[in-house]
């Protein structure tokens, strides 16, 4: 069949202060008419540069070569008018970012009509017809209304709905998807791929999937090019590809899947920290002559035990509550019900009776950018719980203890004088570790701590955080959408949906054997590809 | 939306009230009075005028009784310029302000945002910094550097303005002290437009509108610039409030006949009714020009909406 985008060659490169960088060295790539490719790879293997460099999409100081032939023209070097006539009609994109890629200041309306009058010659009013007509295919429900409604006012997967709709308005020939389901829940993404794909079939258009997400290329991909650091080093069929992948590269990705299973701890193992009937409250709104504040019940009654060296895996789509459950187990957020930590309870303990206990349990955050401080070297990162729990210590036995946690975490020792911006994701999240396991905590929350990373190094943190609990005998609250990393981990697992729980249970029952309709739905959008 | 202005001019009363304490009595601490400077006044005459204008009461009960006429809507006499009250001082001087006012924050607005936008689309490049390094200096440059560079350019050599004074409003008086209130404020905007657009141009969103073949005048203007305008729509509020109500430096070099004039002159002079009149009315207008520019910012941005 006639390829409808043909990459041939491309370079993409960036002018910065530390010199020419390098995104994209040589990609060769053809679409043909109504397939589906994905381009996959890790963060920073320039696989959205490669097709921001095509489109003409990139910041101001990149610069891409090479030729990007739609039909017989090429894109690259192409004028801005050539090249808006084919952008937004012929070949269009959807991004990662649903919640920021759509104009906050204008309705959804006005954003769907613009284009779609920019393209054909159709009057305001006609125009409307159609986004309405688009707005009713991607699924929206009362589009009517929608049209008045401002980006603010729809979730997420409602806005990625919206921004399928603009990008198919004007029946283009190429879609474009830069991460379209990244940032999204699993069940809204099992949504959306599945609306994608039906549209696909519907329209025809061929679709460019840009990923790191192994299983949506599974899903959804005819072919598939591997990327790493800005060339492709494995094409074929998906499915040859997923079987047969010739690149170690490639093979290091597809085996990058968390696997194994964790054990109960022994039924004999201490209680480390319990709860029951934990209740978190917030008041929004209210204030000076206001209307009465109104209540969210963030936290709705749920009880946990936790034992010595056991894991329990707290899952559920983000706002059901997860982070806000384990910061009240730790009094970090004012909490009703009964909070007992090693048999005593501290329901009511105030900052100061909290104070010894916080060296016990520790918390390691999502963010691996934001959460060190940038101003302070690794050193002094992790030695600075030490310096208020144990005040009496030398510096030099500081030092030594900063040195034991840091080989505990597999990060060079010598390295501590250094400053978090010179290391990895992966390396600062082993720092975050390090910083918790400094104090010889009995208890862990690791909020979503391998969420931000690449599957590869999700892996490696996955198999540190369980080396440690081994050798520690750690106790876990592991808080994650991620329902693979959850299997890899906990033992136990509790199910979580708008502040209540739907179900607890063993990690085998939870996974293998769920009960309630919603873990189901869950189960199926993460592991059934 | 009603029930918001209503509360927001609701707690503009407690604010106005504790302003006007906090002056007056830290007005009174203050050593000296209306008549103590002049010699010469013999001691009966002097409590004699100290009578009429209730001087003589302690000054809880001045106090009050200041109260009391400001809830009639009587600022009082002037006590130095004897035939005058701070009523018709401020009929005379408001004017004038706010025209010089008015005329330099549309100036440094229009001017200003230009500039901001323009070096944004051209960043990093020759105009960007040309702009940048302009807007540094206009904002380091004091008033009381440019008033006198301005009045001996254009006044003295090129003589093309009057060097001070406000002959009745013409364009050649009112030109200079325009320029130099609106210089800095200019240079501000600028600065906050440059850096709030090259954010908006590099937001999400204008990549979407660019991938959708949008054109550049719809992206710039229509998606970019919309929200790149309301950083200037918070600091055009209190900004204005401080223009329409007079500089004392700017009026004092120009010789204008404004507002800040008649407050140096009174605090001076120890007027008290004058400075509290000032104050009073400076007092208003900040309250007032925040309320429309949070009013502004709520038609700009569509999420902000006051209930």
């Amino acid at each position: 069949m006639k390829p409808v985008l043909e990459l041939k060659n491309i370079k993409v490169n960036f002018d910065t202060l530390d010199g020419n960088v390098a995104a994209v060295k040589n990609a060769n790539i053809v679409v043909k008419a109504g397939e589906t490719i994905a381009i996959v790879g890790e963060s920073g293997s320039g696989k959205s540069q490669l097709m921001m460099g095509a489109m003409g999409l990139l910041a101001a100081n990149g610069k891409a070569e090479g030729e990007a032939l739609f039909g017989d023209q090429n894109l690259i070097g192409m004028s801005k008018d050539q090249l808006n006539a084919i952008r937004g009609e012929k070949i269009t994109m959807i991004f990662q970012e649903p919640m920021t890629s759509l104009d906050p200041l204008y309705t959804i309306g006005n954003q769907l009509i613009e284009p779609i009058r920019r393209h054909t010659n159709l009057d305001r009013s006609a125009a409307r017809e159609c986004a309405l007509e688009m707005l009713t295919l991607v699924k929206i429900k009362e589009p009517e209304r929608r049209l008045r409604s401002y980006p603010h006012e729809m979730s997420g997967g409602q806005r990625q709905r919206v921004m399928i709709a603009m990008a198919l308005a004007n029946n283009p020939q190429l879609l474009i998807a830069d991460e379209p389901t990244t940032a999204l829940d699993v069940t809204v993404q099992a949504e959306i791929l599945e609306l994608m794909a039906s549209l696909q079939k519907k329209m025809g258009m061929a679709m460019v999937f840009i990923t790191h997400d192994l299983g949506i290329v599974k899903r959804i991909a005819n072919r598939v090019y591997v990327m790493r650091k800005g060339e492709v080093v494995e094409e074929g069929d998906t499915t040859t590809v997923f079987a047969k992948p010739k690149h170690e590269y490639t093979k290091a990705l597809l085996d990058a899947e968390p696997s194994g299973r964790k054990s109960p701890p022994s039924p004999k193992a201490p209680i480390i920290l319990s709860g029951s009937n934990v209740r978190v409250t917030f008041n929004i709104g209210g204030g000076f002559m206001g209307s009465p504040a109104i209540q969210l019940k963030a936290v709705d009654g749920i009880s946990l035990v936790l034992k010595q060296g056991q894991t329990i895996g707290i899952v559920g789509e983000s706002g059901s509550g997860k982070s806000t459950l384990a910061r009240a187990l730790l009094r970090l957020l004012p909490a009703q019900g009964a909070i007992n930590f090693e048999g005593r309870s501290i329901t009511d303990f105030d900052k100061t009776q909290m104070r010894p206990l916080r060296k016990q349990a520790q918390i390691v955050f999502q963010d691996p950018f934001g959460s060190l401080s940038p101003r302070m070297t690794v050193g002094q990162i992790i030695t600075e719980g030490l310096i208020v729990h144990e005040p009496a210590m030398t510096k030099a036995a500081r030092d030594l203890r900063a040195i034991q946690a840091l080989e505990e975490v597999q990060i060079d020792p010598t390295q501590r004088n250094r400053y978090p911006h010179e290391f990895s994701g992966g390396q600062r999240q082993r720092i975050a570790i390090a910083r918790a396991i400094i104090l010889k905590p009995k208890l862990i929350v690791l909020d979503e701590p391998t969420s931000a990373l690449d599957r590869q190094v999700q892996k490696q943190i996955v198999d540190l955080l369980r080396d440690l609990q081994k050798a520690n005998d750690l106790s876990y609250l592991f808080i994650s959408h991620d329902l693979a990393v959850v299997r890899a981990m906990a033992d136990f697992v509790i199910v979580m949906k708008d502040g209540a729980m739907v179900e607890q249970g063993s990690v085998e029952d939870i996974m293998d054997h769920p009960r309630e309709q919603y873990t189901r739905n869950l189960m199926a959008a993460a592991f059934n590809g | 939306m009603l029930r918001y202005v209503f509360r927001r001019l609701l707690t503009a009363i407690p604010t106005l009230f504790l302003i006007i304490t906090i002056s007056f009595f830290l007005m009174h601490i203050a050593p000296g009075g209306p008549f103590n400077m002049e010699r010469g006044i013999p001691p009966e005459i002097k409590a004699n005028i100290e009578r009429v204008f209730h001087l003589d009461e302690p000054v809880w009960m001045q106090y009050f009784r200041y109260l009391g006429n400001l809830a009639h809507g009587d600022l009082g006499p002037s006590y130095i310029l004897i035939n005058f009250s701070v009523a018709e001082l401020f009929a005379q001087s408001l004017p004038v302000s706010i025209r010089i006012g008015s005329w330099a924050m549309l100036l440094s607005l229009v001017v200003g945002s230009a500039m901001g936008v323009l070096a944004a689309l051209r960043h990093n490049k020759f105009i960007d910094f040309f702009i940048v390094t302009l807007a540094t200096g206009g904002s380091t440059l004091p008033t009381f550097v440019t008033a006198p560079l301005i009045q001996l350019i254009f006044g003295l050599t090129l003589k093309w303005i009057w060097i001070g004074g406000w002959h009745d409003g013409e364009l050649a008086a009112a030109i200079g002290p325009i320029v130099t209130l609106a210089l800095p404020q200019l240079a501000t905007v600028a600065r906050l437009m440059r850096g709030s657009m090259i954010e908006a141009l590099n937001a999400h969103h204008i990549r979407t509108a660019r991938a959708m073949g949008l054109s550049d005048f719809s992206v710039v203007v229509k998606h970019a610039m919309r929200g790149a305008l309301l950083p200037i729509v918070s600091y055009a509020g209190p900004a204005a409030a401080g223009l329409v109500t007079g500089s004392i430096i700017v009026e004092t070099i120009f010789q204008i006949p404004g507002v800040g004039r008649a407050f140096i002159d009174g605090a001076l002079n120890r007027d008290y009714t004058l400075v509290m009149g000032t104050v009073i009315l400076i007092a208003v207008f900040t309250i007032l020009f925040n309320f429309l520019s949070d009013l502004l910012y709520a038609l700009v941005d569509p999420r902000v909406r006051y209930d």
